[in-house]
């Protein structure tokens, strides 16, 4: 394509949006408030997934060893455990330590009581390993696997807290799922409706384009760049409202309640909009981009 | 070079808009097609353009047979084949000389060949102090030598206008056709769809005859026309 038609192509584009102004500013603050809650559900759900995440992170797999294992075999327990790809890290924790951790849980206060066991460790044969998991949903597997090892006598998991931070992960997911979907099929429609009337208020030029030559190309081009501006300027305005909006929030927060430092931690600006900002300018072009796409197909029969 | 061989064409069960109609248009010829209401004058120009198939029959175009141009290739077809209207269908918004550089930009010409094409064009036409007016700033006859302008900067080989002087007074219908004939002189075959038959019997030019969708009398130009 020659540059000319090209520039030619953009300009018309932009005078679509132009002579259709009402229509268009309507798609834009759709589109806007499209993306908008589309921007506050992400960093919602994502500063949701790293609470839950840390949550998990928490959650241990127990793994405890045959009667008189040797440390050898104890040792090549620990190596089969961190070869597995959903371990995270692996903690081997002796019976003594285990005992010291006991009594600092169950004799704080009356440590004298736990002097009666001052040369008998009764947790002799619990030493063990703490397995922590990168995704907790895969913590079923990883158990049948350690139940499979030579010199495991016993597995402690909890499968309450997996599955129901699996259930919460995946109800989170489906959930924002749906509404995005919903939000996206909103702005389709309404940038279709855009196109539509800039169709009907162009129809006799487009007529004329026909009669005097122009491929389907040329006459279909500036109502695919119509959306594709309206879903770029769409998008574009609520992430940078979203920009300063988040940074303003996290740091109210860190400012004016200090006492939820250590409970809620938000994940820092960058790291949300690095991933925000082009997830939603592609979105907003997509949906642009579809809308027009869709509606030329159907109204515009060159 | 036109030429339909038995080309019918019926929107619906009933009378054909266009009834085995055969024609020949040598290249350079100057055609008067002459008729009342539905007698078949805009279907057969709908035909020419190709905005419409006919029902039967063949169709042949400056050697390119229209039934196998693809639908992909009927741009490339238009751009051989100018056409007035007798509303003129300026684009309203847009001012002379716009109005006949957007025929070339649709084509993809280039932007310095359309600074040079168009003054020419609008020179030949007579409008070249114009170029800035808007359609409603000038005259009706002015407005259909825009667009005659228009249907020309692409060099097309055939003209095509529908009731070029429909809309307008004697004075300016005269005008427009002098203009089309000056066209004509040029080496452009012209083909004028019309209903002023006082035109026709001053141009002595060829002149078919259509009813209800038949051709009935084709005079050689230079006949004595008599309606």
């Amino acid at each position: 394509m020659r540059i000319s038609t090209f520039l030619y192509t953009l300009r018309q584009g932009a005078k679509n949006i132009w002579k259709n102004k009402m229509f268009s500013l309507a798609s834009i603050a759709t589109m806007s408030a499209c993306i908008f809650l589309f921007g506050v559900f992400y960093a919602v759900v994502v500063n949701f997934q790293s609470v839950v995440k840390e949550v998990e992170s928490g959650v241990a797999v127990t793994v405890f060893f045959n009667d008189g294992a040797t440390q050898e075999q104890i040792d090549e327990i620990g190596v089969q455990i961190k070869k597995r790809v959903e371990v995270s890290e692996s903690v081997f924790v002796s019976a003594e330590a285990a005992w010291q951790e006991f009594q600092k849980v169950y004799f704080e206060g009356s440590e004298e009581m736990a002097q009666g066991f001052a040369d008998d460790n009764p947790l002799v044969n619990s030493s063990h390993y703490e397995v922590y998991m990168n995704d907790i949903s895969m913590q079923e597997s990883l158990v049948s696997y350690l139940q499979s090892l030579d010199g495991v006598k016993e597995i402690k998991s909890s499968d309450l807290a997996a599955n129901t931070l699996t259930d919460f992960n995946r109800l989170i997911g489906y959930v924002s799922a749906g509404i995005i979907l919903i939000l996206l099929c909103v702005a389709v429609f309404l940038i279709s409706n855009t196109v539509t009337i800039g169709i009907a208020v162009r129809r006799e030029e487009i007529a004329i384009m026909k009669l005097i030559g122009a491929t389907d190309y040329f006459v279909r081009a500036p109502f695919i760049v119509e959306g594709i501006l309206i879903g770029i300027i769409g998008s574009a305005l609520p992430l940078t409202v979203l920009y300063f909006m988040y940074r303003r929030i996290i740091f109210s927060v860190a400012e004016k309640f200090r006492w939820l430092s250590g409970m809620l931690e938000f994940l820092p600006v960058e790291k949300v909009f690095s991933t925000l900002v082009p997830v939603g300018l592609i979105l907003g072009v997509g949906i642009g981009f579809l809308g027009s796409r869709l509606t030329i197909r159907k109204h515009l029969k060159v | 070079m036109i030429k339909l061989e038995n080309v019918s064409k019926a929107y619906t069960a009933g009378i054909p808009a266009l009834n085995d109609v055969n024609l020949y248009i040598e290249p350079g010829e100057f055609v008067f097609v002459v008729g009342d209401s539905g007698s078949g004058k805009s279907t057969l120009i709908k035909l020419l353009l190709k905005e419409l198939e006919p029902t039967s029959g063949s169709i042949v175009i400056n050697n390119q047979k229209l039934g196998s141009i693809r639908h992909r290739d009927v741009p490339r077809f238009r751009r051989n084949v100018g056409v007035v209207f007798q509303d003129f269908r300026l684009l309203k918004d847009r001012n002379v000389y716009e109005n006949v550089a957007f025929a070339q930009r649709v084509v993809g010409t280039p932007v310095k060949k359309i600074r040079r094409k168009v003054p020419a064009v609008l020179s030949m036409v007579g409008l070249a102090a114009k170029y800035k007016s808007y359609p409603r700033e000038i005259s009706g006859g002015e407005q259909q030598r825009v667009a005659i302008a228009r249907a020309l900067v692409n060099e097309p080989k055939i003209l095509l206008a529908d009731e070029p002087t429909g809309n307008l007074d004697a004075h300016n219908a005269w005008e427009i056709m002098k203009l089309l004939d000056e066209i004509n002189q040029r080496g452009t075959t012209v083909l004028v769809v019309t209903h002023n038959l006082d035109i026709v019997k001053a141009m002595k030019k060829r002149v078919i005859t259509m009813k209800k969708g038949v051709v009935v009398d084709d005079e050689q130009a230079g006949d004595s026309y008599e309606d």
